[in-house]
């Protein structure tokens, strides 16, 4: 009932100060405690891939092979003096390869998140706003891509370029990340095509129109920066699934390659010892899973700080 | 923009005075279901209508919702691409105009929306919102643009220091300022008012519809005043076009057309609006329409309105209602309507107001603008008050007593000016809290 | 619209009273209600306070709120958004949501009945039953999932214990009494396939199902267009007529509450201002806020082109409000006592019009 809220918020001009949107979206997002709980998650992941093998106590590839024979000749149990997570039977330390290991994750997520803004926004962008014929042929296009097994077509790919330019950068890894990034931006593009779609009738972009604002300028200025909100949800909310995408990936053997490991391929490799040394499989298991719960929980911050329906009631 | 290159009919030889004129206009919209969307109907929105605005006049455009009429308004200044029919500007068909030169033409006319929540780019600030079309056309940059913004928000009664504010922070009334301040940007000479005040609470509808009638007078606007609020629209118009259907069904100055309507469809509108006066609403003769508005994918044939026409059913459903649609047709002098029997409708008394055994308004008494008054003239009036200054107060008495004086100020500077009667905004009438100066003191607690 | 064929069975009808027949029949109501008066009220609000929590503070969205609605009659509540006549209305329903709403002060009395000491189960019997509802949205207000049959039959069958054949019949009956044409043929229609105006109706049908001694409308027709806002309001009038059935009417615009109402409160900033019969309030307002709302509108009965006298600013925020007319910001005829005290209601020259405003007092500066 809106008369109720109304003497709250609707006839009265708010007397605090002038804020924009955003830095209210902020102000709600630091109320919302699992948010930050994420926010906390997600700027340790980011520091890890980037500091993790300088605070590493081991390099990753190093085989302490004189404390594996030291003890039982496998695996090195956690808490074990100099590797606190123990290691493989290679006597390589664990700690030190997840710490290397979120490096990649946070590669994945940045490379495959950037390749679905590149491809999915602008096409969603272009079939929305220009509708029609236009609109058909892409959407088409994106369904035909949204059907085609995503593993296979990775695959493909990878082997295809394996020997470019692409398919040599990063150990290989770019031209998977970018595999994932092809095959997972048609979300993005639907959900900026139907946020184009609400946000073109609306009045004030009717009003750009009839001002004369270009075409361009229009869907710059107004459309997509109203339809930022969901896109940075749905972008913040994808991250965990390129994570998973990447570790199932390194788990059957494409992408990283040894002596790297991926929190992935760490899984696959110790799942080999999972009933003798369990450590193997569940520290990077946790470490996928604390990853994916920070990347959940700030997307689903984001989206209640910006969901555009709260506005007023703060 | 999609440019559509027609081949342009030889225009009509128009008046000098015409400023838009629309021919024949159609607006259809296609229905499309089903996987390979193919069309199954159309909703004949407008349904060939032909009217003229004239420079400098205001023409209001009632009926009830889905009747074309926002439509309409949107097609004239080519926001919708019409089916079929022209809409030309000052004697230039839009629909012969490459993209570029509608892009230009766009200055001289201009739009104001009916919702005030909707019609402002939430993620924008009041100044890039009124800034946007003086970009768009290189009207001004720099420090001038800055200056060009601050006499816009000035004149449509907000306080410039909000350049800086997002349109959340602002109330109905003045986001709706806002609106105004962007389409006058241009300098625009033709503004279609979309329902401008039927999103506001009844105390400010009447602030923005003063402000709309001082910007008409002082910048020599013409509007189209699309509305579907029959008093409102006598308020402000000096011809009033009646739409029913997607068709005008009657036309003309609003002193014939609503005191002699020639169109059963307009009595019957008349007589459903509620008038704050119980003897008034006792005395009156009411008819009231049974049923709903028809579909506009299949209007009836004839005439449309015979389905809910009551003069048909009086009148012994002639047959011609059934199968002729009347055009419209010269009742008297510019007062035209499209009923085959408009003399048996003028000719009744049903629906029309009692107009002429009123004559005192029943708002402000008498006693308390003469309190007023003296007030002022004894100097102990509460300065800043708008209506507590010698000349709001004179000039509140002189209009409730039938006569005009004249303002104290000169015309233009009337806008701004706190004693040109009550409804003239001051620098932002509507926030007395966020002004640096309040008005008066323990405006409200905060 | 909804592409609803229009029946051929709707003939159009025109109401033509002589002006001396409609004052006679004004005559005899008035003194029927006169008589109904005396035997008490239906329905008494005594100092009723509801308030919200915001972030921001309390708001006092209702304050000391009294009135009466006699047995039959049509009360009007009139105001702007914000006003709290939605608040009143839902507080007496006991529909205020909780949180953020709060009922904090005051006494509800429905018949004889203390609405606020009863319980939940009890208070459901009460709605629906005693006390039917309109709202400004019927769309919203109907389940787009159920028939239209169904949700007029649920109230009937909760509260008057009917078999399902006389439910079904009751419910004909409903809607042919609500101008629904050929009412058995769509029992079984969803609301999505009536139009607005013909939704209202089914509205209508619900909260008359029970016999109800009162109606609560909220703003029932702001929804419509005006030729259909008029064939609703001629609709609850009979309607409330015939069924005897009380009516307070929510509504904005002062004409409606014009033509509908025997008396009507005029609320502002979460206060009644002004009360009066339609016709002593209507002519003789005793409150600048009354004046300026009356002026504010242009009128189809009006001369043109008078410039309209409004009222400056907005309502005020209705956090911990100062002991001071609360219109006393936006008044022009305010002086320093308005803003030092607020007023009371007093007595304009009858005891049913009051006024909440010191100009206007006996002694004041306007009177």
């Amino acid at each position: 009932m809106a008369t109720i809220s109304r003497p709250v918020a609707g006839e009265i001009v708010q007397p605090r100060r002038s804020a924009g949107l955003w830095s209210d979206a902020f102000g709600r997002l630091r109320k919302n405690k699992l948010a930050l709980v994420g926010l906390f998650l997600v700027i340790t992941l980011l520091l890890t891939g980037l500091f993790g093998p300088i605070i590493a106590p081991w390099p990753y590839d190093y085989q302490d092979l004189e404390a594996v024979f030291a003890g039982t000749g496998g695996p090195l149990p956690p808490l074990t003096a100099g590797h606190i997570l123990g290691t493989d039977q290679l006597g390589r330390d664990l700690l030190s390869r997840l710490l290397d290991g979120a490096r990649i994750s946070v590669s994945v997520a940045l490379v495959v998140q950037l390749v679905i803004i590149t491809i999915g926004v602008p096409i969603g962008a272009i079939a929305g706003w220009f509708g029609a014929r236009l609109d058909n042929i892409l959407m088409r296009f994106t369904d035909v891509i949204y059907a085609f097994p995503d593993l296979l077509f990775i695959i493909l790919l990878s082997v295809a370029f394996r020997d470019t330019a692409v398919g040599q950068a990063m150990d290989g890894l770019l031209l998977v990340f970018v595999a994932i990034g092809l095959t997972s931006w048609v979300t993005v593009a639907r959900l900026v095509r139907g946020q184009m779609l609400a946000l073109k009738e609306t009045e004030f972009v009717e009003a750009a129109r009839a001002i004369g604002v270009r075409d361009r300028r229009i869907v710059m200025r107004h459309l997509l920066p109203n339809g930022m909100g969901p896109i940075i949800v749905a972008i913040t909310l994808g991250i965990p699934s390129a994570i998973l995408a990447e570790a199932t990936l390194a788990y059957i053997g494409i992408g990283v390659q040894p002596p790297r490991a991926s929190w992935g391929s760490l899984v696959a490799e110790g799942q080999k010892y999972v009933r003798s040394e369990p450590h193997l499989v569940v520290f990077p298991a946790i470490a996928i899973a604390l990853a994916l719960i920070g990347f959940t929980f700030l997307g689903d911050g984001l989206r209640d700080a910006l969901d555009p329906k709260l506005k007023g009631k703060q | 923009m999609t440019t559509t290159v027609e081949t342009t009919p030889t225009p009509r030889v128009t008046d000098q005075k015409v400023l838009v004129q629309v021919d024949d206009l159609k607006i259809h919209f296609p229905i499309r279901s089903g996987i390979f969307k193919t069309v199954k109907g159309t909703v004949k929105a407008v349904d060939g209508v032909s009217f003229d605005v004239r420079r400098g006049e205001t023409l209001g455009l009632v009926g009830e919702s889905g009747c074309g009429k926002s439509t309409i308004g949107r097609a004239m200044i080519r926001l919708r691409e019409p089916t079929a029919g022209t809409v030309a500007f000052d004697g230039v068909d839009l629909g012969s105009l490459s993209s570029d030169a509608l892009r230009k033409m766009r200055r001289r006319m201009q739009i104001i929306f009916q919702d005030p929540y909707g019609s402002l780019d939430p993620r924008m600030t009041v100044g890039s919102t009124v800034s946007e079309p003086i970009e768009t056309h290189g009207l001004a940059a720099g420090q001038a643009k800055r200056d060009r913004v601050a006499e816009l928000l000035t004149l449509v009664g907000l306080d410039p220091a909000y350049v800086n504010r997002y349109p959340h922070e602002f109330s109905g009334g003045q986001r709706q300022r806002i609106g105004v301040a962007r389409a006058l940007a241009v300098e625009p000479e033709f503004i279609v008012c979309d329902e401008p005040i039927s999103a506001l609470d009844v105390s400010i509808q009447a602030q923005v519809l003063n402000l709309l009638t001082d910007l008409r007078s002082r910048l020599g606007l013409t509007y189209l005043f699309v509305a579907h609020d029959l008093s409102v629209v006598k308020h402000i118009s000096d011809r009033v076009a009646v739409m029913y259907l997607g068709k005008v069904v009657e036309i003309g100055p609003p002193d014939q057309l609503y005191a002699a309507p020639g169109h059963p469809y307009t009595r019957a509108l008349l007589s459903a609006v509620p008038v704050p006066d119980p003897t008034a609403e006792r005395k009156r003769k009411r008819v009231i329409l049974q049923g709903d508005v028809p579909s506009p994918v299949n209007p009836p044939p004839g005439c449309r309105f015979h389905t809910r026409c009551w003069l048909y059913e009086r009148l012994g459903q002639p047959e011609e209602c059934r199968t002729v649609d009347p055009p419209l047709v010269a009742i008297s002098g510019e007062h035209q309507a499209a009923c085959h029997f408009a003399e048996e409708s003028v000719k009744s008394d049903v629906g029309v107001a009692h107009m002429e055994e009123r004559s005192i308004r029943h708002g402000t008494p008498t006693k308390a603008l003469e309190s007023l008054a003296g007030d002022a003239a004894r100097g102990n009036g509460n300065q800043g008050d708008p209506l507590q200054t010698p000349g709001g107060a004179m000039e509140a008495l002189a209009a409730s007593l039938g006569a005009h004086l004249p303002s104290p100020g000169a015309p233009v500077a009337d806008l701004g000016a706190p004693g040109s009667s009550a409804g003239v905004p001051g620098p932002d009438p509507e926030a007395p809290n966020v002004d640096p100066q309040p008005p008066a003191p323990g405006t409200r607690p905060s | 619209m909804q592409q609803e064929p229009v029946s051929t069975e709707d003939v159009p009808t025109v109401i033509d009273l002589s002006p001396d027949e409609a004052r006679r029949e004004h005559q005899e109501q008035m003194a029927r209600q006169e008589a109904e008066r005396k035997d008490g009220a239906l329905l008494q609000v005594r100092g009723l306070s509801t308030h919200f929590n915001t972030p921001d503070g309390v708001v006092q969205a209702v304050d000391d709120v009294s009135f009466e609605v006699g047995f039959g009659e049509t009360l009007g509540l009139v105001g702007e958004s914000g006003c709290g006549k939605s608040v009143t209305a839902l507080s007496i329903a006991r529909l205020v949501p909780d949180p953020p709403g709060r009922i904090v002060a005051g006494e509800i009395m429905f018949d004889g009945i203390d609405v606020l000491k009863l319980d939940s189960d009890e208070m459901r019997k009460l709605r629906g039953k005693e006390i039917g509802f309109i709202f400004q949205d019927p769309l919203t207000s109907l389940n787009p999932t159920l028939t239209i049959g169904y949700q007029i039959a649920e109230s009937i069958r909760e509260h008057m214990g009917l078999s399902q054949k006389a439910a079904s019949d009751r419910v004909v009956d409903l809607l042919g009494k609500v101008g629904i044409p050929r009412a058995r043929d769509r029992l079984d229609d969803y609301p999505f396939q009536f139009s607005g105006g013909m939704r209202q109706r089914v509205m209508i049908a619900i909260a008359l199902s029970c016999d109800p001694k009162l109606i609560l409308a909220d703003e029932p027709t702001t929804a419509l267009d005006v030729t259909i806002q008029a064939q609703i309001l001629e609709l609850i009038q009979t309607l409330s007529e015939e069924f005897h059935t009380a009516v307070l009417l929510i509504t904005h615009d002062l004409g409606i509450a014009a033509g509908m109402c025997d008396r009507v409160n005029v609320m502002y900033a979460g206060e009644i201002v002004e009360t009066g019969t339609v016709d002593e309030l209507f002519a003789n307002p005793q409150m600048p806020y009354a004046w300026g709302l009356l002026d504010s509108l242009p009128r189809i009965d009006d001369v043109r082109g008078e410039r309209l006298r409004t009222i400056e600013g907005l309502p005020p925020l209705l956090i911990n409000p100062a002991d001071a007319c609360r219109f006393s910001p936006r008044c022009a005829y305010a002086r320093d006592i308005c803003r030092e005290q607020g007023a009371q209601l007093t007595s304009r020259g009858s005891e049913a019009h009051l006024a909440r405003c010191w100009a206007t007092e006996p002694e004041g500066w306007i009177s």
